[in-house]
């Protein structure tokens, strides 16, 4: 009996899993607006490596952050099979650049694990817990460090 | 209803803000010249026209200031009181305390306002009365009665049907719609009529909720104020829906009797040959009256309406859409190559031309003269004025020049305080006026103008000019500059926009302490303007701004610096130079020179500036833009090719991303790629430390 009332209440979350170099990622769809193909971006001076310029969305001046470059798993040399996942945040609108999308998943909240203390400082910050699914480990990204709301964070 | 009376509300302090920019230009014309009268009734319908919307609101302490106001102004009117300049600078005191009371009421709280005391004792003094137990309206309206009883008053048997409805608190408060009504009756003849049709069910009957509703005739002679005191207590428990049967229009019904009422017994009293001049004047003024009439009704017909400005924001951004797609349309129309003559490129162009017509009109919706804005510089001067005990002259030039409103919103604070600055440190005191040869009230001159495409404002002053020996001694003391630098005065003037300078020697409690040039300064860059002083000693300061007409677009020369498309914007280039035909020189600390007509210009890569490049060594290949930045200072910017000239649409890169140094914001160009617009100034100032000579002045700035 408790059981199933426990069952009831467990809150579910659809996340969109994307692929960054060769590791499987994901974050709440909520914060997804778009995904789009990779287009040009145009250079922005003295912004931070990760920081990949800029794209014309819709009359809007988006943004792009390469994603493997903000985890530090070294830059993407994008090219026409990347996607650029457009995230809003607050009021922000920041575009991601990953490898590919792989799914839309409904996961139970209490299926997100918590990552393992010894993890270093780094990780811990952009990664907030670790789903496993069949085979697959897929690491919950915390969107909000990845995109300060003050733009700083792309700074 | 609630909404409804929202809306009146709002349109009543739109209406109220007209009045108030009526009462004070009243208010100029009085001081240029005296005794003009039907400048004195136009101030005085705009209080009393203020008086009275403010009374159907409910905002007792604006009805109870704006009526001893008027009294006063009534008085003067009716000539027995004479306006002297003592007496209309207390009215412009309470003008301005008007508009402060509108505005408190405006932001929800009829509260009074500071002043507002000291001014009611005032204008008692001025009226030898106790004007807080007068009754209102009765002395004044009395004679018009005796002399014109054969006159429909609009207060006599108006009708009016009077809609009300409980709230579900109304009962709670022990309150009964019943002896509401008896309380009307006593006003005049009352029927009432209940409206039954939201009695629901038994069973759905809310027992604290009155279904019902009731719609009262009522004839008698209370105005529409004085019944909505019946429900005073009530207010905030229903809803009150009045609507007066009788047509016209109350207040000007109200004013046509006063005219001939006070004429009337002047003329009477006065001997045979000023009784002349009198019918003279009498014959001549229904003509001014008819001028003012027509003033009025000229405005009319083309009439306003309300728009919320975030529909023409979006309209706005709608059509710069349109302009970034038409750039695409024409690029790819221009890669098939059709023939000029074709169907496709004359459509296109006609296009074109209406997509142009189309932004300029959208462009102008968010014009608005500058006026409010002077006048509220004006009440500014009037406060320093009497602050520092100078007497001073406020003139203003160009006040209908039309600025985009957010220009005009932000460039509050900036005047505010150059004003301020004017008046506290520009002017001289009196006597040092008079010892210096000048009248002994000072000018403080602010006027507007449209000039190639940009607003230019400047605020003058006729006062001592800049010390310029005084602001070297403070940048030196504040280490802002070396003993041994030698700046021009121009140098020496601009000094004065540097963080946490101020030239007063004192501090004084009026223009604050420090903060201040800088501040302006800045908040004008992010207008897209600039600013710069000029100063004679012995003759006065001019503070110029120039700003762009609108924030939306701008006219850019789009260039090619190391594979990137940028704009720079046309009002900062002062000219192109091919570096193959002019004169470049190195010089010893690794920047490098070009020298033109004016002399030796130092040279910024543009390309190295934004780190995608090391300056490149051979600059033949290159073009040169001439640029002045805000301090009259020149450079030469290094770019690869100039590719177009041509409006551009001004995107934030801040709302999505964060400022770039040297760069002011974004466009779209034709392919729908992004070009980031290039902050000349910005640049000028990022790179200083590699300007010989400049360099302190540079570094600081």
């Amino acid at each position: 009996m408790e059981d199933i009332a426990l069952e009831t209440r467990k809150t579910f979350l659809e996340v969109v899993a994307f692929r960054v170099a060769n590791q499987d990622f994901c974050f709440d769809l909520k914060s997804v607006r778009e995904i789009r193909g990779w287009t040009e971006t145009t250079i922005l001076p003295k912004a931070q490596p990760y920081v990949k310029g800029v794209i014309n969305l819709r009359g809007s001046v988006v943004p792009v952050v390469d994603l493997s470059e903000r985890l530090g798993l070294g830059a993407t040399d994008p090219g026409p099979r990347h996607v650029i996942i457009i995230t809003v945040l607050g009021n922000q609108t920041v575009g991601l650049l990953a490898e590919l999308v792989s799914d839309i998943l409904t996961v139970a909240e209490t299926d997100i694990q918590p990552i393992p203390d010894m993890i270093d400082e780094t990780v811990r910050k952009f990664i907030s817990g670790v789903l496993v699914m069949d085979d697959r480990m897929i690491r919950k990204m915390e969107l909000s460090t990845i995109i300060a709301s003050d733009g700083r964070g792309l700074g | 209803m609630t909404v409804d009376r929202d809306e009146f509300r709002e349109s009543f302090f739109e209406e109220c803000d007209e009045l108030l920019e009526a009462m004070h230009d009243g208010f100029d014309r009085l001081s240029g010249q005296q005794d003009d009268e039907e400048t004195m009734h136009a101030v005085f319908r705009a209080v009393h026209s203020i008086k009275g919307g403010a009374g159907a609101f409910g905002l007792n302490h604006l009805v109870r200031f704006a009526h001893h106001f008027e009294t006063a102004l009534d008085k003067v009117r009716s000539g027995k009181l004479d306006l002297d300049d003592e007496l209309l600078d207390l009215f412009r005191q309470c003008g301005d305390n008007l508009s402060d009371l509108v505005g408190a009421a405006r932001e929800g709280g009829d509260t009074p306002c500071p002043g507002t005391g000291t001014l009611n004792e005032r204008l008692d003094d001025v009226l030898g009365t106790d004007g807080h137990v007068e009754d209102p309206e009765e002395p004044e309206f009395e004679p018009v009665v005796l002399d014109f009883g054969d006159f429909d008053l609009p207060g006599d048997d108006s009708g009016m049907s009077i809609r009300f409805t409980a709230l579900p608190g109304l009962f709670k408060s022990g309150n009964d719609p019943v002896v509401l009504f008896a309380a009307l009756e006593k006003l005049g003849t009352v029927e009432v009529t209940a409206d039954l049709a939201d009695i629901g069910d038994l069973d759905s009957l809310e027992p604290g909720v009155c279904a019902i509703r009731w719609t009262i005739d009522y004839s008698g002679n209370a105005t529409e104020e004085e019944v909505r005191e019946v429900f005073e207590f009530v207010e905030d428990l229903c809803t009150l829906e009045i609507e007066v049967k009788s047509p016209g229009l109350p207040d000007l019904d109200a004013e046509v009797p006063d005219l001939p009422a006070d004429l009337l017994p002047s003329v009477a009293s006065l001997d045979p040959v000023k009784a002349d001049g009198a019918t003279l004047d009498k014959g001549a003024r229904p003509k001014e009256r008819s001028g003012a009439k027509q003033d009025q009704d000229d405005r009319k017909p083309g009439g306003t309406i309300r728009v919320d400005l975030e529909k023409i924001d979006k309209l706005i951004n709608l059509v710069g859409e349109l302009v970034i797609k038409e750039a695409m349309l024409a690029q790819s129309i221009a890669d098939l190559g059709p023939p000029s003559e074709s169907e496709i490129s004359v459509g296109f162009e006609s296009l074109k031309a209406l997509a142009g017509e189309i932004q300029e009109g959208v462009m102008a919706i968010r014009a608005q003269p500058v006026k409010p804005m002077f006048q509220r510089m004006a009440r500014i001067v009037r406060e320093a004025a009497s602050a520092t005990g100078k007497k001073v002259r406020f003139v203003t030039n160009g006040e209908y020049t039309e600025v985009d409103k957010t220009v005009v919103e932000r460039l509050v604070d900036p005047l505010t305080h150059m004003i301020r600055n004017a008046v506290d440190h520009g002017l001289e005191k009196s006597e040092a006026r008079v010892a210096a040869g000048k009248p002994a009230e000072g000018t403080v001159t602010l006027s507007a103008a449209h000039r190639s495409g940009r607003v230019m404002i400047d605020i003058s002053d006729d006062g001592g000019g800049i010390n310029r020996d005084r602001v070297r001694q403070i940048a030196v003391e504040r280490g802002l500059i070396n003993e041994s630098d030698s700046l021009s005065p121009s140098e020496i003037e601009n000094l004065l926009f540097l963080p946490g300078f101020s030239s007063a020697s004192e501090v004084s409690e009026l223009s604050g302490r420090g903060v201040g040039l800088d501040v302006v300064r800045s908040e004008i860059h992010r207008l897209g303007g600039r600013v710069s002083i000029q100063s004679d000693p012995g003759e006065g300061t001019t503070f110029s701004i120039s700003l762009p007409l609108t924030l939306a677009v701008l006219e850019g020369m789009i260039i090619q610096v190391a594979g990137q498309t940028m704009v720079v914007p046309i009002s900062a280039i002062q000219e192109t130079l091919q570096p193959k035909s002019a004169a470049i020189h190195d010089i010893a600390t690794g920047g490098r020179l070009v020298r033109n007509r004016d002399g030796l210009v130092p040279i910024i890569d543009v390309g190295e500036f934004f780190g995608f490049r090391s300056e490149p060594r051979d600059l033949d290949p290159h073009v040169l833009l001439l640029i002045e930045s805000d301090d009259s200072h020149r450079y030469a910017l290094v770019v690869d090719e100039i590719q177009d000239q041509r409006q551009v649409v001004i995107k934030s890169l801040e709302t999505n991303y964060q400022q770039i140094d040297g760069i002011a914001a974004a466009t779209i160009l034709g392919d729908g790629r992004i070009a980031l617009i290039i902050d000349p100034d910005n640049i000028v100032r990022g790179s200083g430390a590699k300007m010989a000579g400049d360099l302190n002045l540079q570094l600081a700035v």
